[in-house]
């Protein structure tokens, strides 16, 4: 089910404006990446060119090389709706549509596909939500709308969203960020679950939670502000952490930065 | 608008009219300006407040006595004879009837239109052809309705004739539809379409800023779930500019519901004692085309008191539409702050 990242050689932009150069990596399936990295420095932009949600910016664009397993994500032939399916994505603010109860919002994606049968949308919002570890925190209230749930729980949500239409990926822009560390936690315990199943990846700002979290780690930076962002080293967590290559990576780690 | 982390502006800053003012705004210095300007918004509400009330109490005042000789059922009658003051005989079963069929008509044609424009306007079109498109439908609102009146009779009357023809064929056995003779370009049927058009900048209007208020996070939720744009809009956009959309339409039939000059220049008025049709392909009047068609008659006091009786009916009709529509808008409010 999850699938390999390619990129070779990308670059991003937004109208004239280069955000993002010269990204290679590899993310390997059944793990979790995690990118860090200053504000600014294009994770977010980068991170939407793998499931091609940058293209929903006016003037959003990319050049260069994308490959999910043996699939070009950028061939002429592929349409990004159908990527989309492929890859999921959980964005910084929980975001469940506000007029949909919680069962709605977690087969939206199903209904999307066109399945109907009220048995198979109740059985997979079941198996969403217990996989996103908020089965029995809601399952007395499932016709109740999703707004009405706690950040955390609202967050959850979303994630059981995402895994309701079994992408092959997992995209996660800040799933934390405006969080409690109780509900983070509860994430970060989901995350580790999930990527038996997915692909993960994943941006944030915490270092505790990219060493607790991930499998790899990648490190931005930009050289200064106008200018595109790169990626500077990719490597497993621990030697990012313990024993980075580049300086750079050192100083943002420990710190020493800006 | 967006930014790539997915928080819109739209999720930052609640719109300043959703909020209570700053309690800051009630101190005041007792300077003079403070005065100055409060006691002149004072003074202008009251003044709103108390002609809307003073209209009210004058139309009650002036029909209350007509009320009181007639004899017919003022609301289920069909019959309109104010001819001898000393004999007055009036109902307004025809007048409610025709004047709601034609602006409920009219909003059902102008509703889903006006929605498709916004969202074109506000989803589909590239920029270039946005503004214009957004211009060119509020142009319409300009244009005053004895133009629409005179080039709905005039010119578009003729062209109308087929479609009835067309519903006459089709439905005519549906009372609705029923044939009446009535000539295509005088009927209930055409003003209502005439009356759409009129409501249309209303509907557009309201329906485009709602639409473009819709929350990025919303719409990348779903686009993000591998919605197409359609969907997309189905399943953000749509569900999210709703309440919006029905005040628009309240809106707009309130604004139906007291047009005078278009329907007078369109709908040809029966003759008394007509029989009763349901057919929109017949002619009538509305409250207001009565009221306007007949003011030669207002000689004297109880006649002018039965035509200021179906003023009233009117008032109060486009009075609780209007209330449905800002309740609507008030209870949109609380929910996307
Ligand atoms: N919608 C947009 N239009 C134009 N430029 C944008 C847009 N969104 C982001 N950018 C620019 O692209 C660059 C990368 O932004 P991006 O949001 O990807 O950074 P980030 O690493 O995710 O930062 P943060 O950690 O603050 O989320 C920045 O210079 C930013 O100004
Ligand atoms: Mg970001």
């Amino acid at each position: 089910m999850a699938k390999r990242i390619d990129v070779s050689d990308l670059n991003v932009y937004y109208g004239d404006f280069k955000a993002v150069e010269g990204v290679s990596m590899t993310v390997e399936p059944r793990s979790v990446t995690a990118f860090i990295g200053p504000s600014g420095c294009g994770k977010s932009t980068f991170l939407r060119t793998l499931n091609r949600m940058h293209e929903v910016i006016p003037g959003g664009r990319v050049e260069g090389k994308v490959m999910l397993d043996d699939q070009d994500l950028y061939a002429a032939d592929v349409d990004p709706v159908g990527v989309r399916r492929t890859v999921g994505m959980v964005f910084q603010r929980p975001n469940p549509f506000p007029t949909m109860s919680i069962r709605d919002n977690v087969v939206a994606g199903l209904r999307l596909n066109g399945v109907k049968s009220k048995k198979a949308l109740d059985e997979v919002a079941e198996k969403s939500l217990r996989g996103a570890n908020l089965w029995n925190e809601v399952k007395d209230r499932l016709d109740k709308p999703g707004a009405g749930l706690s950040g955390g729980q609202q967050q959850r949500l979303c994630i059981a969203r995402a895994i309701a239409v079994e992408p092959q990926v997992l995209l996660m822009d800040e799933p934390c960020s405006a969080l409690d560390p109780i509900s983070t936690l509860a994430i970060e315990d989901l995350i580790n679950q999930l990527k038996e199943t997915y692909t993960i990846v994943i941006v944030t700002h915490n270092m505790q939670q990219a060493a607790r979290v991930s499998d790899r780690t990648a490190f931005f930076n930009l050289a200064e502000t106008g200018k595109p962002g790169r990626l500077i080293e990719m490597d497993d967590t621990a030697t990012i952490f313990n024993n980075p290559n580049e300086k750079a990576t050192e100083d943002y780690i420990s710190g020493r930065f800006g | 608008m967006s930014s790539v982390t997915g928080v819109s502006v739209t999720d930052e800053t609640p719109d300043s009219d959703g909020r209570d003012p700053l309690p800051g705004d009630n101190a005041s210095t007792g300077r003079l300006g403070d005065r100055l300007f409060g006691g002149a918004a004072r003074g202008a509400g009251i003044v709103v407040v108390a002609l809307v009330t003073l209209i009210g109490v004058f139309l009650l005042v002036q029909a209350v006595p007509s009320l009181a000789d007639n004899h017919e059922n003022f609301l289920t009658s069909q019959k309109w004879d104010v001819s001898d003051a000393d004999n007055l005989g009036f109902g307004i079963a025809r007048l409610l009837w025709v004047t709601v069929i034609s602006s409920v008509l009219a909003m059902l044609i102008a509703v889903p239109l006006g929605v498709c424009i916004a969202l074109f306007i506000t989803h589909y079109a590239p920029r270039v052809l946005a503004k214009p498109a957004a211009i060119l439908v509020d142009l319409l609102a300009a244009v005053p309705s004895i133009v629409y009146g005179l080039w709905g009779a005039i010119v578009v009357g003729q062209y109308f004739e087929p479609v009835q023809s067309f519903f006459i064929a089709a439905l005519g056995w549906i009372p609705l539809f029923e044939d009446t003779g009535a000539s295509a370009a005088s009927t209930i049927a055409f003003v209502s379409v005439v009356l759409a058009i009129m409501i249309l900048p209303i509907v557009t209007a309201l329906s485009r800023e709602v639409f473009a208020q819709t929350p990025t996070a919303h719409k990348e939720a779903a686009l993000a779930l591998g919605a197409t744009k359609w969907e997309m809009i189905r399943t953000a956009v749509l569900p999210f500019g709703r309440p919006g959309v029905i005040s628009a339409a309240m809106l707009g039939l309130g604004r139906a519901l007291g047009e005078t000059i278009a329907v007078m220049f369109i709908v040809s008025s029966l003759p008394d004692g007509a029989p009763w049709s349901w057919s929109i392909f017949n002619g009538g009047e509305t409250f207001a085309s009565k009221i306007a068609n007949n003011a030669g008659e207002f000689d004297s006091p109880s006649k002018t008191g039965a035509y200021i009786s179906a003023g009233l009916v009117l008032f109060v009709l486009t009075f609780v539409v209007n209330a449905i529509a800002r309740i609507v808008i008030e209870r949109r409010k609380a929910f996307t702050e």
